[in-house]
């Protein structure tokens, strides 16, 4: 299958650690993307609560070309991506006039009935359980994982159809792939705050703050996740929240791909993993205990 | 010759203020066959029909057209006094010049033109017609009642005191319904079970009354008075007759905590060998073959059978098919709540405490699994806080139905306010959209709820249920004060939905009767016709119909058996004479009628000769099922069908007159 691979700029840039550890483990498992030429911005946050046409038009432009280049799947890593290409996708499917008015203005046709992936979607699905779980050279069995979920990875669930909006668990499932324990809590897609980060950063601590501490409560090592927004709240703010409530959290917040690489047996350096605020030393360290156990 | 009188109504300026009714009459007179025209101002009072009567006689009439307001309104009135002078019903046309014309234009001249031509087409129509019979099916005066709960009773009960033999089946293995599950009823808090138990009792002591439990209509054909009903018996592994109900099987059953009850919706643990609950109508126990050890082990287990006293526990019994004819039936299969699993941020499953309205009337309940002390499920521990959250699935067109439920407002108020009175001290709080009620005596309850008991309402609704140490915290909205509110209780109760009992689509297909996109059936006409259902001869009762609380119910039970009351006073029930009719000597056996046919009145007739050989198959109306409906008319594709009154000369007729 062509695989097309549309980054967003959260990979290109503050969460690059996303995007090293990706590419890093799909080379483990040999599977080839390809990122999609001149794409542009998605569109995320701005353009929906701005201009609907615009909000449709810069996703479309990404699909189109890809259409063009004639790929089958593209994977949006970022959940804010894959969240406004489903959008432009749903809208224009079943929008004639607006899909009229979004090709004549883009100067593309688009006709695709390519699936658009999140993360987690391309490996549970495209990639396949049984493929990861053949990859996984160092199991982490004993490591106590908690997986956040977000809100823009299933919501809203008409245009998503990805698992249940909810009680999530695809990531979960992943998880226990690497042999991982999955830690069930509470606020799984609880708002983390979003992009109020820069303008009410009091707001997005109280609300990153109720998930870390629920996460912490229900006895979780590490966090992952599968959206570079939701890092950057639980992993940048961490240490202002324990401060502001303080109570210590410590919680290393890693994406899913670095996990998995992890498992693989891939170097942590590889993967990035140094590029995080809350240090991940302790986790590590953990994972080489529990290696020697055994 | 035709003698054709027209008859032009005023309705008073109902039709005369828009339509120009002199002129109407003028254009009537001139018409060849009209040989008397008349306008009045209202044709439907006795001086009117009178004068139509006279008419009739003076004129020796030979067809009459009416142009007045709609053939719903007074068709049968005119038809029924043309009949008293001897003139066969069926010549008695009606121009719809009200509803048709004067009720939806304004221009005058235009209005009396289109009048004109209405009345016009109806006279070349009434040139054409031809006498009908209406006509006459014998009645089998014995009525079916399926689903035995409060309105299935009721129905039955009534049946049965007007002197009518009754079939009453139901699926479970005792009747009751829903009602017996109930623990109190609103606003007057009376015990269900003690005022439901004696209806089951009658029921099942009724001489008129003949009750298959633990059974399922499986097929159903025929007609109004001659419906063929197949009743499968399901194997009950007891014989019924020997049975005295005394427990030593049950008591005996090694499967005891291993199922779990229905009855106490899965609060509780019953046997294999069971009854579902200790006043249930027959106390015969039901072997739950897919549990019993005897059935999963090759027949080793057969303790129930050793401590049965008259040994009358049969492990060989087989379903047994049981074949009825009744005249009517009553559709009274009742509801199930809505399964809540796409609230998971409800945690319905996932938390112990939180429980469905249903479960929690099981907790009040004396005959409940915690004898009507409340205990949570996860603990046993009595709660102090409970939150009640109203509309789960009701009025959500996104995730459950857009309908309101009807009852929960109610049942939440009664829960609150009986959790009130069993733990002092506690305190409830209701997550409501908006209340509802309004039946008599309900607002006073409510407000008795508040006020009296302390239950406290926040206007808004509930975005999340978790559990944090011990306590289920509850989030939710405050619209009133437009805060947030976050409650920590010790048990939750969710106010899930009333949706149709699972299968009743197929019994409404197998039925022949419509229902809704939720699969609640269709009344015939929802206000003027609540009891019917679309097909004659099936009824309707209780909350299959959509959601109603027991008053209603039983009004609706009642409502059904007097209508199968009525129906059974006259010895022949009569079919308006006008349904299809089949040209036997052009059918050509295609059938493609009986494929559209949404009644199934179409079946296959074969044409034997005299020494008995088959000459052809062709297409038999059913007279009993027939409503004229005319889909076969269009499907047919050798024109061999017609209805009776709306013949194909007659509607070309019309159209032409409409040309000149």
């Amino acid at each position: 299958m062509k695989l097309a691979y549309y980054p967003g700029c959260s990979l290109k840039g503050t969460s690059f650690e996303y995007e090293v550890s990706l590419l890093k483990i799909l080379e483990a498992m040999n599977i080839e993307i390809k990122e999609i030429p001149d794409w542009n911005c998605c569109g995320a946050s701005a353009a929906h609560s701005i201009n609907h046409n615009l909000s449709v038009a810069l996703p479309a432009r990404n699909l189109a070309i890809a259409e063009k280049d004639g790929y089958e799947s593209v994977l949006a890593p970022c959940a804010a991506c894959s969240n406004r290409l489903k959008n432009a996708a749903y809208e224009l499917k079943n929008d004639d006039i607006l899909k009229k008015k979004i090709t004549d203005s883009l100067e593309m046709p688009y006709d695709s009935e390519m699936s658009i992936n999140n993360m987690l979607e391309f490996l549970i699905g495209t990639v396949g359980k049984d493929k990861i779980k053949s990859m996984v050279k160092k199991p982490l069995s004993g490591l106590k994982v908690a997986s956040y979920y977000g809100c823009l990875l299933v919501r809203p669930p008409k245009v998503m159809q990805f698992d249940d909006p909810e009680n999530p668990v695809t990531m979960d499932e992943l998880v226990a792939l690497t042999g991982a324990e999955p830690v069930d809590y509470s606020f799984k897609t609880e708002c983390c705050g979003a992009i109020n980060s820069l303008s009410k950063p009091d707001v997005v601590m109280a609300l990153t703050g109720n998930v870390l501490y629920d996460i912490k409560k229900h006895g979780a090592d590490l966090v992952v996740v599968a959206c570079p927004l939701c890092h950057s709240n639980l992993d940048v703010r961490q240490r202002e929240i324990e401060r502001k409530y303080d109570e210590k959290l410590g919680l290393p917040v890693l994406f899913i791909t670095e996990l998995l690489g992890l498992s693989f047996g891939i170097d942590p350096k590889d993967l990035a993993i140094d590029g995080h605020m809350v240090a991940a030393d302790r986790v590590l360290k953990k994972i080489e205990g529990l290696a020697n156990q055994r | 010759m035709s003698r054709i009188g027209v008859f032009v109504c005023w309705c008073g300026s109902n039709i005369a203020g828009t339509v120009d009714v002199e002129k109407v009459r003028e254009e009537a007179a001139k018409i060849p066959g009209v040989v008397s025209a008349l306008d009045y101002k209202y044709m439907c009072s006795d001086p009117g029909q009178n004068s139509l009567r006279n008419i009739i006689k003076e004129k020796n009439l030979t067809g009459i057209v009416l142009a007045a307001c709609s053939p719903h309104m007074h068709e049968n009135t005119f038809r029924k006094a043309a009949a008293k002078e001897g003139l066969n019903p069926y010549f008695v046309e009606i121009a719809n010049i009200r509803e048709q014309v004067s009720w939806v234009h304004e221009d005058k001249e235009r209005a009396t033109a289109k009048a004109v031509d209405l009345m016009k087409m109806m006279v070349e129509k009434v040139k054409r017609d031809r006498p009908i019979e209406d006509v006459r099916v014998p009645l089998n005066k014995k009525a079916l009642v399926i689903g035995g709960g409060i309105a299935g009773i009721q129905a039955a009960l009534d049946i049965a005191n007007g002197g009518v033999e009754v079939i009453l089946v139901e699926k479970e293995p005792s009747i009751g319904g829903r009602m017996i599950q109930l623990d109190e009823t609103f606003p007057t808090l009376d015990c269900s079970s003690c005022i439901m138990t004696p209806k089951m009792v009658e029921a099942n002591q009724h001489p008129n009354i003949k009750l298959y439990t633990y059974s399922e209509v499986e097929d159903i054909s025929g007609y109004i008075g001659n419906f063929k009903v197949k009743i499968k018996k399901k194997a009950r592994s007891v014989v019924e007759k020997d049975c005295t109900g005394c427990g030593e099987c049950w008591n005996a059953c090694p499967m005891h905590k291993n199922v779990k009850s229905e009855f106490n919706v899965n609060l509780s643990e019953r046997t294999a060998i069971y009854v579902p609950f200790p006043q249930a109508v027959p106390l015969v126990p039901v072997l739950d073959r897919s549990v019993c050890l005897h059935f999963k082990k090759g027949g080793k287990c057969q303790k129930c059978y050793d401590a049965c006293g008259p040994k009358c526990i049969n492990f060989d019994l087989q379903d047994e098919i049981i074949e009825e004819t009744v005249g009517a039936i009553v559709a009274s299969t009742g509801y199930d709540l809505m399964d809540t699993s796409m609230y998971g941020e409800y945690g319905y499953g996932k938390y112990k405490d939180v429980i469905s309205g249903l479960q929690f009337e099981r907790l009040l309940s004396a005959s409940g699994p915690t004898e009507g002390v409340i205990k949570r499920p996860s603990d046993g521990k009595t709660p102090q806080t409970i939150v009640f959250v109203q509309c789960v699935g009701s009025r959500d067109p996104e995730k459950g139905v857009p309908y309101c439920s009807k009852v929960c407002c109610m049942y939440t108020a009664k829960h609150a306010k009986l959790f009130a009175h069993k733990v002092h001290g506690s305190q409830s709080y209701v997550f409501y959209i908006d209340i509802r009620s309004t039946s008599k005596g309900y607002e006073e309850f409510v407000r008795g709820t508040m006020e009296q008991d302390g239950a406290i309402y926040l206007r808004g609704r509930v975005s999340k249920i978790y559990e944090d140490e011990g306590k289920l915290i509850v989030k939710g909205a405050d619209t009133l004060s437009g805060n947030q509110v976050e409650i920590a209780a010790d048990m939750v109760v969710l106010a899930t939905g009333v949706i149709p009992k699972k299968g009743s689509d197929k019994l409404a297909q197998m039925l022949g009767i419509s229902y809704d996109k939720y699969g609640f059936f269709t009344e015939s006409h929802p206000k003027l016709r609540p009891a019917e259902s679309s097909t004659a001869g099936i009824f309707l009762a209780g909350m299959a119909q959509g959601p109603r609380d027991i008053p209603e119910s039983v009004v609706s039970g009642s409502a059904a058996a007097s209508k199968i009351l009525g129906l059974f006073s006259k010895n022949e029930y009569e079919v308006e004479g006008t349904i299809a009719n089949v040209n036997e000597a052009t059918c050509v056996a295609c059938f493609y009628c009986q494929r559209v046919c949404a009644y199934n009145a179409i079946s296959k007739k074969e044409i034997k000769d005299r020494s008995g050989k088959l000459i052809k198959v062709v297409a038999n109306v059913n007279p009993g099922l027939c409503t004229g409906c005319g889909a076969c008319v269009n499907a047919c594709f050798s024109k061999s069908i017609d209805v009776k009154g709306f013949m194909d000369d007659q509607i070309y007729a019309e159209i032409k007159a409409l040309a000149v």
